[in-house]
C-alpha cells in the first residue's frame, strides 16, 4: 500500500531570482538523461502514455467485445496476441484501453492532493499558532487512519466512480504533502528574502505563493512522482477488491479480480494486467529515485 | 514520562472519537439499509419502515451516537448482520488470525530489511548498494495482489510446491504451515522494500559523520565500526518508520487476505463494508485506528529509549 514520503530528507534549494529559477528547472529537466534509473523510468512512463493515447489505433478489437469462438482456447494466438479473458474479451485491447483511466485518475488525484496540501501546509507553517495546531492535529488524525479501511467505507457508502476515487485519494494524500510543505515553510519563513518581502508590504498570500512555495518545489516534485506510483497501486487495489471503477469498461485491477480465480487453468489472464500495473508503478518509482539522486548531487 | 503518556492517550481518545463519529455519520447516507438487509429484497417498504422504527434507527443522529458510545464503553458493540454473531466475537476471531499473519510477516521484515539496508548503506553507490536499491524499489512498486499472482503462478501453478489458498483449515494435502508461506511472503516483500530504503538512507547519513571517520582512522576494523558505532545510530530514525509500518501492514493484509482467501480482519472488513454491516464496520474501524495509533505511540517510545537526547 502507500508509504509516507522520504522526500523530506531533501535539502531546500537556495533562493534564486525567477529567471535563474526557470533556467535551473530546464537544466535539471535536461539532466534526467544523466541518471540511469530516471531515464528508464521516463521511458516506461512514455511507453504507457503512448499506449493510452493510441488505444483506439492499437487495440485490435473493441475492449468489451466478446469472441465466443476464442473461449475454447483463450491462450495467446494469432487472432488474440495476449489471449482473451474468461468472457472471450481480447486482453491486448482491454490492456490498452485500461491504461487510460489509470493515467488520468492517478495524476489528477496527485495534483489535487498537492494543491490542497500546499495550501494547508503553507497556512500552518506561515501563520503558526492555533491555525498550525488545528491543521496539524487534523492531518495527524487522517494519517493515523489505515486509509484502505476509509476507502472501503466511503466507496461502499457513496458508490464508486472515477470522481469519487479522485476525491478520496485527494483528501487522504493531502495531509502528507501538507506535512512536508509545513516543515519547509517553517524553515523558509526565516529567510532574508521573506523578511524583505514583508518589509515591502507584500500580503501574506503573496509571500506564501510567490516567495516560499517555489523554493520548496524540489522535494515536492520527487514526492509527486512517488505519490503517482502509490495512487496507481491504490487504484489497482480498489479494482481488485471490487470497489474500484465500475465494470464492464477495462480497469487493470478489475481485470485481475475477475480472472485470478482461474489462475490454475489460465494464468495469463491475471498475469497480463498484473505485469502492466507493476511496470507502470516501477516507472514512476525509478523516476523518483533518479530525481532524488540528481537533486542530492547539486 | 507521565506527560508523554497523558498527551498521547488524549490524542488516541480524540482520534477514536472523531473516527467513530465520522463512520457513524457516514452510515446516515444509506438510511433504512440495516432493516432492508435484515428483511431481504422482497420486504415491502412498510415492513422496512416498521423495523427501522422498532430498532430505534429513526431517532436523531446525536441521540443514537451517544447511546452507541455508552454501550461501546460497557463492552457491547452490537450485532453483526453479515455473520449473525455478536460483533465482539466476529472481530476477536478474525483479528487473532490477522495478528498471526502480521506477526510472522513482521518477524521476517525486521531482520531482512536491517540486513539489506545496512549492507547497502555501508558504502553508498557501490555495486551491492545499487543492486539492493534496485531490488527494494522494484518490490515496493508491485501491488500486493500482483505480487500474489506472480508468486502463485510460479509456486502454485508451475512448480506445485505450495497451496494457492490459506483458509487455515488443513485440507487437500496441505498443512496450515504451508498455507501461510505465500501470504507472509507477499507482505514481507512489499513492506520490506520501503523499510530497506529508509534504513539505507539513515545508514548513509551516519557513515558520513566525523566519529565514523575517527573510528576508521584510529585503525578500528570496519566490522567493529559498523556494528558498534554506525548501526545503533542508524537505527534511531527507522525504528519509528518500522512501527508506522504496522499501519501499512493493516492495509496490506486486506489485499493479501482477499488473494489467498485468508479468514482475517481485512477480508472481514471488506465483506462488512460491501454488505453494509454498519455495526461491524464501525467497531472494526475503531479497532484498526486503535492499533494504528497505539503502534505510533510505541514508535515514539522506542525513539525516546534509543536516543537519550530527546528524553526531555
Amino acid at each position: 500500500m502507500t508509504a509516507p514520503a522520504t522526500a523530506e530528507a531533501l535539502s531546500v534549494s537556495p533562493p534564486a531570482t525567477s529567471r535563474r529559477r526557470a533556467r535551473d528547472g530546464w537544466r535539471r529537466l535536461a539532466r534526467v538523461g544523466e541518471s540511469t534509473p530516471a531515464t528508464v523510468g521516463v521511458l516506461i512512463i512514455l511507453f504507457w502514455l503512448a499506449v493510452a493515447a493510441l488505444a483506439p489505433l492499437l487495440a485490435p478489437y473493441p475492449p468489451n467485445a466478446t469472441d465466443l469462438a476464442a473461449l475454447a482456447h483463450p491462450t495467446p494466438s494469432r487472432a488474440h496476441w495476449l489471449g482473451t479473458d474468461h468472457l472471450g474479451r481480447d486482453l491486448l485491447s482491454r490492456l490498452a484501453w485500461g491504461a487510460r483511466p489509470v493515467l488520468v485518475i492517478a495524476p489528477l488525484a496527485v495534483l489535487g492532493a498537492t494543491a490542497l496540501g500546499c495550501l494547508l501546509g503553507l497556512a500552518a507553517g506561515y501563520h503558526r499558532r492555533w491555525i498550525d495546531l488545528v491543521l496539524t492535529r487534523a492531518c495527524d488524525i487522517v494519517l493515523s487512519f489505515p486509509v484502505i479501511i476509509l476507502y472501503m467505507i466511503i466507496l461502499t457508502t457513496f458508490g464508486s466512480s472515477a470522481w469519487n476515487i479522485v476525491g478520496v485519494l485527494t483528501l487522504t494524500k493531502a495531509p502528507i504533502i501538507a506535512r512536508i510543505v509545513r516543515g519547509m515553510t517553517l524553515e523558509l519563513r526565516e529567510c532574508e528574502y521573506v523578511a524583505a518581502a514583508k518589509m515591502r508590504g507584500e500580503s501574506a498570500l503573496y509571500i506564501m505563493v510567490v516567495e516560499i512555495l517555489p523554493n520548496a518545489r524540489g522535494p515536492l516534485i520527487v514526492d509527486m512522482c512517488l505519490r503517482t506510483g502509490y495512487n496507481i497501486i491504490i487504484i489497482g487495489v480498489l479494482g481488485f477488491l471490487g470497489i474500484g471503477l465500475p465494470p464492464p469498461d477495462p480497469d487493470w485491477g478489475g481485470m485481475v479480480k475477475d480472472t485470478y480465480g482461474m489462475m490454475s487453468v489460465w494464468p495469463h489472464m491475471a498475469l497480463v494486467p498484473c505485469a502492466a500495473i507493476s511496470s507502470l508503478v516501477i516507472g514512476f518509482n525509478l523516476l523518483a529515485v533518479g530525481l532524488r539522486e540528481l537533486g542530492l548531487r547539486d | 514520562m507521565a506527560r508523554f503518556f497523558a498527551k498521547h492517550l488524549a490524542f488516541l481518545l480524540l482520534t477514536l472519537l472523531v473516527v467513530s463519529f465520522l463512520v457513524f455519520a457516514l452510515s446516515e447516507f444509506s438510511p433504512g439499509a440495516v432493516a432492508r438487509k435484515e428483511l431481504g429484497a422482497y420486504a415491502t417498504q412498510e415492513q422496512v419502515d416498521l423495523l427501522t422504527r422498532q430498532m430505534g434507527l429513526d431517532r436523531p443522529l446525536p441521540v443514537r451516537y451517544a447511546e452507541y458510545l455508552g454501550k461501546a464503553a460497557a463492552g457491547d458493540l452490537g450485532y453483526s448482520a453479515r455473520f449473525k454473531l455478536p460483533v465482539k466475537d466476529v472481530i476477536g476471531k478474525h483479528l487473532g488470525n490477522t495478528a498471526l499473519l502480521a506477526a510472522l510477516a513482521f518477524a521476517c521484515i525486521v531482520p531482512l530489511s536491517m540486513l539489506l539496508g545496512i549492507a547497502a548503506g555501508m558504502r553508498e553507490s557501490s555495486r551491492l548498494d545499487r543492486a539492493i536499491l534496485l531490488f527494494s524499489t522494484v518490490v515496493a512498486s508491485i501491488p500486493e495482489f500482483a505480487l500474489g499472482v506472480f508468486l502463485a503462478s510460479v509456486f502454485v501453478v508451475w512448480l506445485g510446491w505450495l497451496p494457492g489458498t490459506a483458509t487455515l483449515v488443513a485440507g487437500g494435502g496441505w498443512s496450515v504451515a504451508t498455507q501461510l508461506v505465500l501470504p507472509v511472503a507477499v507482505i514481507v516483500l512489499f513492506d520490506s522494500g520501503y523499510v530497506i530504503s529508509m534504513i539505507r538512507a539513515s545508514m548513509i547519513e551516519v557513515m558520513q559523520r566525523p566519529y565514523i571517520r575517527t573510528a576508521v582512522l584510529k585503525g578500528m576494523p570496519l566490522r567493529d565500526v559498523i556494528l558498534r558505532h554506525a548501526v545503533r545510530n542508524a537505527m534511531i530514525n527507522p525504528i519509528t518508520v518500522i512501527m508506522l509500518q504496522i499501519n501499512y501492514l493493516i492495509a496490506g493484509v486486506v489485499v493479501v487476505e482477499t488473494v489467498f482467501a485468508y479468514p482475517g480482519f481485512g477480508r472481514m472488513m471488506l465483506e462488512a463494508a460491501l454488505f453494509k454491516d454498519i455495526a461491524l464496520v464501525e467497531a472494526g474501524a475503531l479497532v484498526a485506528v486503535f492499533v494504528a495509533v497505539a503502534t505510533n505511540i510505541l514508535g515514539d517510545l522506542a525513539y525516546m529509549v534509543l536516543d537519550p537526547r530527546i528524553r526531555a
